[in-house]
């Protein structure tokens, strides 16, 4: 008796030495990893300054400095601002347009490619993988380079951003879409095969009423992420809010009132779509009816 | 009975409702899209397209990103010749070299543009020999161009012959000449990037591999004081035409911005986070602040950040971090705040009856629950970052993103275009697939909570 319990203490030693043991490796491991993040986050801090054209601790007081400058400017002439307000509404509108035409578009075909993408589903089963890199690829590439490319083949406008956007639409939410559609139940599907139903049919008969409220719920917060490049690339020679507010910028001081209006719409809308993306995503994902 | 009577009518009343909502929904939905389509092209003016596209753009575009042109040079004035890889300064071959098409003589030289097509510079004369149409004489000059063709006139040519009195311009599937009253330019169109790893006056250039290898390997020096694989090295890495050191700089400082602006968010998003959590926040009124900055920062959006931003710090790569940064701590606010709602508390409260401080409850009972789901998100938000950096690198000029650019500007040197698109998504991929694999090291070891 007394043997047995005096190995059961000798066992409870061993097993606690052991696990602080392990406690310490770990705690090690964690302090090390620490250790590199933090000289990582430094040095990589200091890189960028030193590579920036002005410094971040000779700049950071001036910061508030162009705030202050459009907003002084806006100040005095806050009785534009309504008109100005007014004036930038179409472009708005249009790279809202640009957003939304893009992500529908983008979710056609993100519906399509993961639906090809997905096993148990697929049309071509052998192609799954191809369909795979063909998202993966287009989900890589920025809107911006072929934005930029689209611009200088089309021309300046809605079309190359509305192209552009939508492309890596389809490589995101195809992905998630085929994430959504290995969880679907695949029952429906071959009910619908044995009484002969054509591949269209299974999928939008079968899978489709399972999906439906997980892919709006994606595709929802992908229309606020595309309000966002949609801006961006009116920046950069696409139309809409973004190119107004490239042209107000470089005229400089003097149109800053105009740049104000434009921020004050963009960040409106940004805040309205975002509210009401996550608003519905909530309600979606939650199983409650729109 | 009447209770009985009534409830099939309901049913059946309701049923078909339920049909009426889905018909109206099923055809609804799909004319509602369809419609909004019609807007589209209307309100993009998306039948004028045709008219602003280019063809010509499309085309040169697609030409240029795999192949190159070498232009043969005649200058009337001051009769001399000059053969340029693209027309560059950095391309030009030096006097009295040429590519191996081209054979010079004392008075011009003789370019062989392959399948019978033959062009012959001599004393400012300019001769094309095409196969199946015959010989095409031109010579710059002050009154116009004199021109002899095979036969007919100026305006009998066929219509890849564009001659008018001061200008003739050949376009065939060999090469393409232009003659004016001062020169007369051939192009011939070559498959591949040139000078991709050396410069014409590298001493490298134009050797084969197998010849690369030997050189590398053998003793004897092509550059005085350096070894060849050192001398090669360096032609290579500062090949003036590619600028490769600066296109991997250029990358690097993409991925930095990433880095700095993705991690640098969540640092400073964690602890506000808490305070904008409703189970951790102290306040009810701290909590709604907080909240509103966060969204704030999320509505400012990385645009208008990184414009405001570049004023401050000029163009660079710590704009663009500071720009992710900013907009990133609103998103991690939100995203974090929400995972710290849906932590189980049964975990804090075993911690807490141990007797642990609130500062450990924290620690030991709620980082380790909320450890692998912030990871995931926050490695998750480094892949989409990076290609956010390339983004804003454009705007504010930094990165790869403004190489892309200038080289677009630049409307000519598509295949450096072609070179960074390349690189971008092989950057993206990479990224995409670090971040997995962080993901997958870092969560699977996490779990055990210590």
């Amino acid at each position: 008796m007394a043997e047995l319990s005096a190995e059961g203490t000798e066992r409870t030693t061993d097993i606690r030495a052991d696990y602080m043991a392990m406690t310490r490796r770990k705690r090690l491991y964690s302090g090390i990893l620490l250790i590199v993040f933090v000289a990582m986050m430094t040095s990589g801090f200091m890189l960028a300054d030193s590579r920036n054209a002005g410094g971040f601790w000779d700049g950071w007081h001036n910061i508030l400095d162009f705030p202050a400058q459009v907003w002084g400017e806006a100040w005095e002439k806050a009785a534009q601002l309504p008109g100005h307000l007014l004036t930038f509404l179409p472009a708005l509108l249009e790279t809202i347009n640009i957003a939304a035409a893009s992500t529908l578009l983008g979710a056609l075909g993100a519906i399509v490619v993961s639906l090809l993408a997905t096993r148990g589903m697929a049309r071509w089963p052998r192609l799954i993988p191809l369909f795979r890199r063909v998202m993966d690829v287009m989900r890589a590439i920025p809107e911006i380079v072929i934005a930029l490319v689209l611009i200088f083949v089309l021309g300046g406008g809605p079309v190359p951003a509305m192209i552009a956007i939508a492309f890596h639409t389809v490589g995101a939410l195809g992905k998630l879409f085929s994430e959504v559609n290995e969880n679907a139940s695949l029952k429906p599907v071959e009910g619908l095969q044995s009484v002969g139903a054509s591949w269209s049919q299974r999928m939008l008969l079968g899978v489709m009423p399972q999906v439906a409220p997980n892919y709006l719920s994606y595709a929802l917060l992908r229309f606020e992420i595309n309000i966002r490049a949609s801006a961006i690339l009116g920046f950069v020679g696409a139309g809409g809010i973004g190119y107004e507010l490239k042209n107000a910028m470089s005229w400089g001081q003097g149109k800053f009132d105009e740049a104000a209006a434009i921020f004050i719409l963009l960040f409106l809308t940004i805040v309205f779509f975002d509210q009401i993306s996550s608003h519905y995503r909530d309600r979606l994902t939650r199983g409650r009816p729109l | 009975m009447t209770i009985a009577a009534d409830i099939p009518r309901d049913l059946k009343h309701e049923a078909s409702r339920l049909f009426r909502r889905k018909r109206l929904l099923n055809f609804g939905l799909p004319a509602l899209i369809l419609a909004y389509f019609v807007y589209i092209f209307f309100a993009f003016d998306i039948a004028g397209l045709s008219q602003r596209a280019s063809l010509d753009n499309a085309r040169a575009l697609v030409a240029d990103s795999y192949s190159y042109k070498t232009h043969v040079l005649f200058d009337a004035r001051s009769d001399e010749m000059e053969i340029a890889i693209e027309g560059e300064r950095k391309g030009t071959y030096p006097p009295g070299s040429a590519p191996d098409w081209v054979t010079l003589t004392d008075s011009g030289a003789i370019a062989d543009l392959g399948r019978g097509h033959e062009v012959v510079f001599d004393s400012g004369r300019v001769v094309y020999k095409i196969p199946g149409y015959g010989r095409l004489e031109a010579e710059p000059s002050n009154r116009g161009v004199d021109m002899v063709f095979p036969a007919g006139g100026m305006e009998d040519q066929p219509d890849w012959i564009n001659a008018s009195k001061n200008r003739l311009t050949v376009t065939t599937d060999a090469g393409r000449l232009t003659v004016t009253r001062t020169r007369a330019e051939l192009f011939k169109y070559q498959f591949g990037w040139e000078l991709f790893f050396f410069t014409l006056d590298s001493p490298f250039h134009g050797r084969s591999f197998p010849e690369l290898v030997s050189l590398a390997l053998s003793s004897d020096r092509l550059v005085e004081g350096q070894s060849n694989l050192a001398a090669m090295w360096e032609d290579f890495w500062y090949n003036a035409m590619w600028r490769h050191s600066e296109v991997v700089w250029a990358i690097f400082e993409t991925v930095l911005m990433a880095f700095l602006g993705t991690f640098g968010a969540a640092m400073v998003a964690l602890p506000f986070a808490f305070l904008a959590a409703r189970n951790f926040s102290p306040m009810r009124t701290l909590l709604f602040g907080i909240r509103r900055v966060f969204d704030f920062l999320r509505g400012v959006d990385a645009l208008i950040w990184t414009i405001v931003l570049a004023r401050a710090f000029g163009p660079g790569p710590m704009t663009g971090a500071l720009a992710i940064l900013l907009t990133d701590t609103g998103t991690f606010g939100k995203l974090f705040s929400e995972t710290l709602e849906n932590v189980d508390d049964k975990q804090i409260e075993g911690v807490q009856s141990t007797g642990a401080k609130p500062l450990q409850r924290y620690r030991f009972g709620v980082i380790p629950q909320i450890t692998p789901v912030l990871l995931s998100q926050l490695l998750y938000y480094l892949e989409s970052n990076t290609r956010s950096a390339t983004i804003i690198g454009a705007i504010t000029g930094g990165g790869i993103g403004l190489l892309l650019t200038q080289a677009i500007i630049t409307q000519k040197d598509w295949e450096e275009v072609t070179y960074y698109i390349v690189l971008i998504v092989l950057m993206v991929i990479f990224m995409d697939w670090v971040s997995g694999w962080l993901r997958r090291r870092l969560i699977s070891s996490d779990e055990s909570g210590v």
